[in-house]
């Protein structure tokens, strides 16, 4: 196929990034197959690692073929280009093996994920190129963004498992618009679903004969980082990362999950900036000692959001807040 | 570089393409505050402070790490601005324990001036490192990871250095700084960690809790020497520009305090350079093997721990603090009928590894140390100010006789490629018999890493390189490696524009202050009549009544190196 049609054809397929970002992938794919380079490279993001998500897990057990597809399509569309598949320890151990029978003679290579440096924050794409280059896990400055300048200076195309499946499935003309669920908490099927992408949560939860008979509260977009949504909030589709958590809502003590989003924070984080390390400290403070002052955490919210180096602690207040505004209250 | 235009705070602004925000606010005077930025170091934008807003852009943006672009429109100062401001500033104040008095930037904090500009509540949150530990880098440098923000400039600026001697390690959660435990590596004590650190959380040992102590001592006969470097940039201090010249200022101000005699490492400098030509002179002659410059403690730590392989090749001859303290002690205490023992002599150094050079043990001579006491510039600043001597309204004083008058070439030892020059200038006339035509070597003067010169000399071509910063250096020793003869003289200092950018130096150290300190040096040498150290009335008087014979030449004036393993202990 040549070049021009995979991207056209990603364009009119609306096929975003999986990640979480939802960022267009026929653009992306644009952007680095038209930068001019001597090297290009391909990154396949397998180092899924927020509590609760594990549909990445789930298309490597059962569809590991057609993401080494999508990264081979990746590998005809960029001249001069090689590949990196980068892969936490634990999917390393289940998968490595089948990946690299896959793999044969392609040019790929399977990085593992340094569990020393930061669990989180691992899988944001420019802390992913820090690692592969041999640096820590931090993330970098943009612009100059991957599809320009990545991984050793070269464009470079970073994409979620996920995508790369996707893309094989557009290219059969096999793509219907479906993404995957990953849905977990207090719920009866736990599980990963294939299931169309423009489905409000409420029909996601039913049809899969999960929608809880108690009154409850969803967790929508990871266990680290996603939103919290009351029942009458779910008749909208999921728009970031497609993973959906039940929580009982008498059941739940607030601060203990609040402590445990924060635990995870402060882990997964780098502590590069001085918001994101010292901000989530305080507010784990508060939270610790169950009295949160309104003000200061107003003042944490801020500038954990607005001033941030990177998407995690840009993005780490969403749970506290819809929690403390919709749950707390 | 293309030119294009933006706009701040309403105002259309010039600026290039390339340029962070902060480079062009800079420029047009427009403040904005900073605190993990420095101009030597990658903008890390940790601390956050420099956020400004970018209309079309969400959130706010760090200004030293982000790049403009046409038709920028940026916004430097709003309440929301403000707020993140003040807020991330409590949250740095509050990992960071203060100890106001005790602290290398003390009236130059800059955490402290924002707080009062931010009207800070510095109580917000509890000191969250109240309890971290403090660490010691060998005789020389104290590392209180209880002031650490986490910026890692310390990390950065070692590395460039070649050391790479702090790791970044997770605890509780944290990743924080620490000295490595690696055997494989170990400090060399330059000081730039200090220099670079923008809460103070690093300090040379003894400062400011001993700076009274050596001079407490009224059994002994006190002599001072204070080094080349100094003498431009003390002023600084003060509230005087850098590069402004107080050499006899800071010779009354000395006096002051009560000592007996005060006496200027430059001259030393000069018994440095007729040494260090002799084995410069005997490797051009012989056309074989580099000779690598042994002044800067830090460097010939890195050779004895990094390059063993180097240290035949190390200048022996002394550094000129630790000469002029043995000619203090046996010349000029043998003229002065004073016993040895009871001379005490404190040096007043740029430099954080001078302290460490003094202890040691080889450079005794018959049991004297030929210095007692190593202070830096920052702590002599202290001293004199909790004396209430100010070097603005002193009256300039010269330096005593007779080891009081050095040539300009032992004045510009302080900055970068100095060293080279000195004693290239002696080399010439002794292999010669003529002094050079024009002694200025501007070819290895100016801030860069690595400067290289080539000089004919009777038909021989002596190459010659000079290096600030050990990171650079290894370049050099590499290149020595491969080809033994690739360059005849080698001069290294640890320091970024030598002496005068060294981590006992007042702070802040940036490229354009370094750059005045060092012209002031080269000005000073220019205006004296005497520039060459071989030309020196006391050196030529010494050699003749005091260095007359090899053997005592040696004593006073060389020393060995050795092989060393790691000395820093955790």
């Amino acid at each position: 196929m040549p070049n021009q049609d995979i991207i056209s054809k990603l364009k009119q397929s609306g096929l975003k990034g999986r990640s979480g970002s939802s960022f267009p992938t026929g653009l992306k794919w644009e952007s680095v197959r038209n930068a001019k380079a001597k090297k290009k490279y391909i990154i396949c993001n397998a180092a899924e690692g927020e509590p609760e998500v594990f549909k990445d897990d789930f298309i490597l057990k059962n569809y590991p073929e057609k993401v080494v597809e999508g990264i081979k399509i990746a590998l005809k569309a960029m001249d001069h280009s090689s590949a990196y598949i980068y892969i936490n320890k634990n999917y390393f151990k289940k998968y490595g093996q089948k990946l690299k029978r896959l793999i044969r003679k392609l040019p790929i290579e399977i990085f593992q994920k340094k569990t020393e440096f930061g669990a989180y924050i691992g899988g944001e794409e420019t802390s992913i190129i820090e690692s592969i280059e041999g640096k820590r896990a931090e993330p970098r400055q943009k612009p100059p963004h991957p599809t320009q300048k990545g991984l050793f200076g070269y464009p470079t195309l970073v994409n979620n498992v996920e995508t790369f499946y996707y893309v094989s499935k557009i290219v059969e003309g096999k793509y219907e618009n479906t993404r995957f669920y990953s849905i977990s908490g207090e719920i009866k099927n736990k599980g990963v679903f294939e299931l169309p992408e423009d489905w409000i949560i409420k029909k996601v939860l039913e049809q899969t004969g999960n929608w809880p008979e108690f009154d409850f509260f969803a967790q929508i977009g990871g266990g680290g980082e996603g939103e919290i949504f009351l029942p009458q909030e779910l008749d909208k589709p999921v728009q970031y990362l497609a993973s959906i958590i039940i929580f009982n809502k008498e059941k739940t003590d607030p601060y203990v999950l609040m402590g445990k989003w924060v635990d995870f924070l402060m882990k997964g984080n780098c502590d590069k900036c001085a918001p994101c390390r010292e901000g989530l400290y305080r507010i784990k403070e508060m939270i610790d000692k169950k009295k949160l002052e309104k003000e200061t955490l107003d003042d944490l919210f801020l500038v954990l959001e607005e001033t941030s180096f990177c998407p995690l602690g840009r993005g780490s207040t969403a749970p506290f807040k819809s929690l403390i505004s919709k749950v707390l209250k | 570089m293309k030119n294009i235009k933006i706009t701040i705070d309403g105002k259309k602004i010039k600026a290039q393409e390339g340029q962070t925000i902060l480079e062009i606010t800079r420029k047009n005077k427009i403040e904005i505050p900073t605190l993990c930025f420095h101009p030597d170091l990658e903008a890390k934008a940790g601390c956050r402070l420099c956020l400004v807003e970018i209309k079309g852009k969400k959130g706010m943006h760090t200004s030293c790490s982000t790049k403009v672009e046409q038709g920028m429109e940026i916004i430097t100062d709003s309440l929301k601005i403000r707020r993140a401001r003040k807020t991330n500033l409590e949250l740095l104040f509050a990992q960071h324990r203060e100890e106001c008095n005790d602290c290398v930037w003390y009236d130059k904090c800059r955490l402290l001036k924002l707080s009062k500009e931010y009207g800070l509540n510095i109580n917000r949150f509890s000191d969250r490192k109240k309890d971290f530990p403090c660490y010691q880098f060998g005789p020389s440098i104290v590392f209180d990871t209880s002031k650490c923000i986490d910026c890692r400039n310390c990390v950065e600026v070692c590395h460039n250095q070649g050391v790479n001697f702090f790791d970044i390690k997770e605890k509780n959660s944290f990743f924080e700084v620490v000295p490595t435990k690696d055997k494989k590596r170990d400090c060399i004590y330059c000081g730039q960690c200090l220099a670079h650190c923008p809460v103070g959380a690093f300090e040379s040992v003894g400062e400011y809790e001993d700076i009274e102590k050596p001079f407490m001592d009224k059994s002994k006969v006190i002599v001072v020497q204070f080094a080349p470097a100094i003498r431009t940039s003390i002023g600084e201090a003060f509230g005087m520009k850098p590069g402004e010249v107080v050499t006899d200022k800071l010779v009354a101000a000395i006096r002051k305090l009560g000592v007996d005699k005060v006496f200027d490492v430059s001259v030393g400098a000069d018994f440095t350079t007729m040494e260090e030509a002799k084995e410069l002179m005997e490797k051009i002659k012989k056309g074989k093997g580099a000779c690598l410059s042994s002044c800067c403690p830090s460097w010939v730590k890195f050779v004895e721990f990094n390059y063993p392989e180097f240290i035949s090749c190390l200048a022996t001859t002394r550094s000129p603090h630790i000469i002029l303290g043995a000619l203090i002690k046996t010349y000029w205490a043998q003229k002065e009928k004073i016993d040895p023992k009871k001379v005490k002599v404190i040096s007043i150094m740029p430099c954080t590894s001078k302290k460490y050079e003094v202890e040691r043990d080889e450079l005794e001579i018959e049991g004297v140390e030929p210095v007692d006491y190593v202070m830096t510039t920052r702590e002599l600043v202290r001293l004199l100010k909790k004396k209430n001597i100010d070097l603005r309204t002193i009256k300039p004083e010269p330096a005593d006789h007779p080891l009081g008058i050095p040539s300009g070439a032992g004045v510009i030892y302080g900055a970068t490629g100095g060293v080279a020059e000195s004693a290239l200038r002696t080399a010439y006339y002794m292999i010669t018999g003529k002094n050079l035509k024009n002694v200025n070597l501007k070819d290895v003067r100016g801030m860069e890493g690595i400067k290289k010169a080539e000089i004919n000399v009777k038909g021989l071509k002596a190459k010659i390189v000079v290096v600030t910063g050990t990171g650079n250096a290894i370049k050099i020793l590499e290149e020595l490696k491969k080809n033994p003869k690739a360059y005849a003289a080698v001069e290294v200092m640890a320091c970024p524009g030598g002496c005068i950018g060294g981590g006992g130096q007042p702070l802040p150290s940036t490229p354009e202050t370094r750059k005045q300190r060092a012209e002031a040096l080269y000005q000073i040498d220019a205006k004296k009549k005497l520039r060459l150290a071989h030309e020196s009335p006391i050196v030529q008087k010494v050699y003749k009544e005091f260095l007359n014979n090899e053997k005592t030449i040696h004593k006073i004036c060389h020393t060995r190196y050795i092989k060393k393993t790691r000395e820093v202990r955790i």
